[in-house]
């Protein structure tokens, strides 16, 4: 099968990969970028672990093809840390809250999050639950996963009307 | 890594439609959330695949001169629901599309997908039934027009012919203008469930929001594919807007459907269902329409 170059941004940085062309984002972001917070889980967009941004909306990598990526802007979860690689304030409110057991969903819980943490308008907890509902995790009972993602966005916006 | 075989990508609908010419066999490739998925699970393992899901020219809702709505089929679910065509519109179409599996999935999967996928439980197929969608197919011969109503041939058969690709969905304006719809999805779960159940239903009232103008039922899953129900909506003709009516929908409606039993739901169920629904989306549309049940 032919190999393809694709070039994207991902996190920030124009990237261009050298891929099979039957190749899925995940398998480009994971295997050919290193980017480990890409979790392979169901594989058939059931699960949400391998969610990333694609031009800011979150996307399964793992049912998108790596080819779609070309002129793309990719954000996976290692772009959410600063350039000195401290964590962002969602990733500390997982951890705060204890909405981490295993950490297999959670890069794609904190990915899927981030429209919602972005948003102008706050979320009700009924919201943030309908937006995460494309995610799946088998620890936590989802509760401490919603508190930390309503305290970033609480958080988020003090912060842009403190400004 | 995916197991497809050939993978053909078009530049343009012309040559889209050239290869799906020269490559019948070949399927093509949209949003692929459910092609990908069956190639995962071996079902499509080793496919030829024609991939159209860059070709923006089949992407975006627009309100042509005569104010028809036109949908693209590439569009995505999340877009549908967005756009503000169809928020101003035909709201019950987004709201149908925004109660597909989760916001991922709404991303990826398109409109064009779900009905030319062929499955009863398409969450649009309902609606757009219900609103007499019309189907725009071309192929290197030309366009041809269709009415959705005769596009279903059996589960997972749409009479898409050799050579031919969906380009478009239109709902004329006579159809969607003064016309309120509600749809209802009964499923085990509010996210990433396929319906075990669905109905959509819109009403044009008369002036005076007495009596119903025109009524148009359609359902998912009641059916080997979605169908609409003549006896329903013949029944609520010209009807007053009261709970007889309701009534009248709900057991016109077990006249034309053919529900099965699987592994979801019995066929015992899926009736009380038919009928339920019926009576819900029924009075949620007329409530729409700003009528009111025994008013």
């Amino acid at each position: 099968m032919a190999n393809r170059e694709v070039t994207c941004t991902v996190n920030g940085k124009q990237r261009t990969f050298l891929i099979d062309v039957r190749s899925s984002l995940s398998d480009m972001l994971r295997g050919n970028a290193g980017l480990d917070s890409i979790k392979h889980g169901c594989d058939v967009g059931e699960c949400g672990a391998c969610t990333v941004l694609i031009d800011g909306r979150p996307f399964n990598s793992c049912i998108y093809l790596a080819i779609w990526a070309e002129g793309k802007t990719i954000l996976t979860l290692e772009g959410l840390s600063d350039v000195k690689g401290a964590i962002s304030d969602i990733q500390q409110a997982f951890i705060d809250e204890g909405a981490v057991q295993c950490g297999i969903c959670t890069p794609g819980f904190i990915m899927a999050s981030i429209p919602i943490i972005e948003a102008e308008k706050p979320a009700s907890r009924e919201e943030i639950r309908r937006q995460i509902a494309g995610n799946l995790c088998r620890c936590t009972g989802y509760e401490n996963i919603v508190t930390a993602i309503e305290k970033t966005q609480k958080k988020r916006i003090a912060e842009k009307q403190g400004r | 890594m995916y197991n497809f075989n050939a993978l053909y990508e078009p530049k343009d609908i012309a040559e889209a439609l050239a290869l799906k010419s020269e490559h019948p066999e070949a399927l093509i490739l949209a949003g692929g959330s459910d092609i990908l998925i069956k190639i995962r699970e071996g079902k499509l393992a080793g496919c030829d695949l024609i991939n159209i899901y860059g070709l923006d020219e089949l992407r975006g809702i627009c309100l042509e001169e005569d104010g028809t709505i036109l949908i693209r089929p590439l569009t995505s679910f999340t877009d549908v629901s967005m756009s503000p065509v169809i928020r101003e519109h035909l709201p019950v179409l987004g709201e149908a599309m925004n109660q597909i599996g989760g916001p991922q999935v709404r991303n990826i999967g398109t409109i064009g997908g779900n009905i030319c996928n062929g499955v009863t439980s398409a969450d649009s197929a309902s609606t757009l039934k219900a609103y007499d969608a019309v189907l725009e197919i071309a192929s290197l011969k030309g366009t041809r027009v269709l009415p959705y109503l005769e596009f279903n041939l059996g589960p997972g058969k749409v009479d898409l012919r050799e050579g031919e690709i969906l380009t478009g969905i239109r709902i004329p304006k006579e159809s969607w203008s003064d016309t309120y719809g509600f749809y209802t999805k009964y499923a085990m779960r509010r996210a990433m469930d396929i319906a075990t159940l669905g109905c959509s239903v819109n009403v044009r009232l008369t002036k005076d929001k007495k009596q119903i103008d025109r009524l148009r039922i359609a359902f998912g899953v009641a059916a080997p594919i979605p169908v609409r129900s003549p006896k329903a909506e013949a029944a609520a003709q010209g009807h007053a807007v009261d709970e007889a009516l309701l009534d009248l929908v709900a057991q016109a409606s077990l006249e034309d459907v053919n529900p099965r039993t699987s592994w979801r739901a019995g066929r015992d169920f899926r009736l009380q269902l038919v009928q339920e629904l019926a009576r819900r989306s029924t009075k949620a549309a007329i409530e729409r329409a700003g009528g009111t049940i025994n008013g």
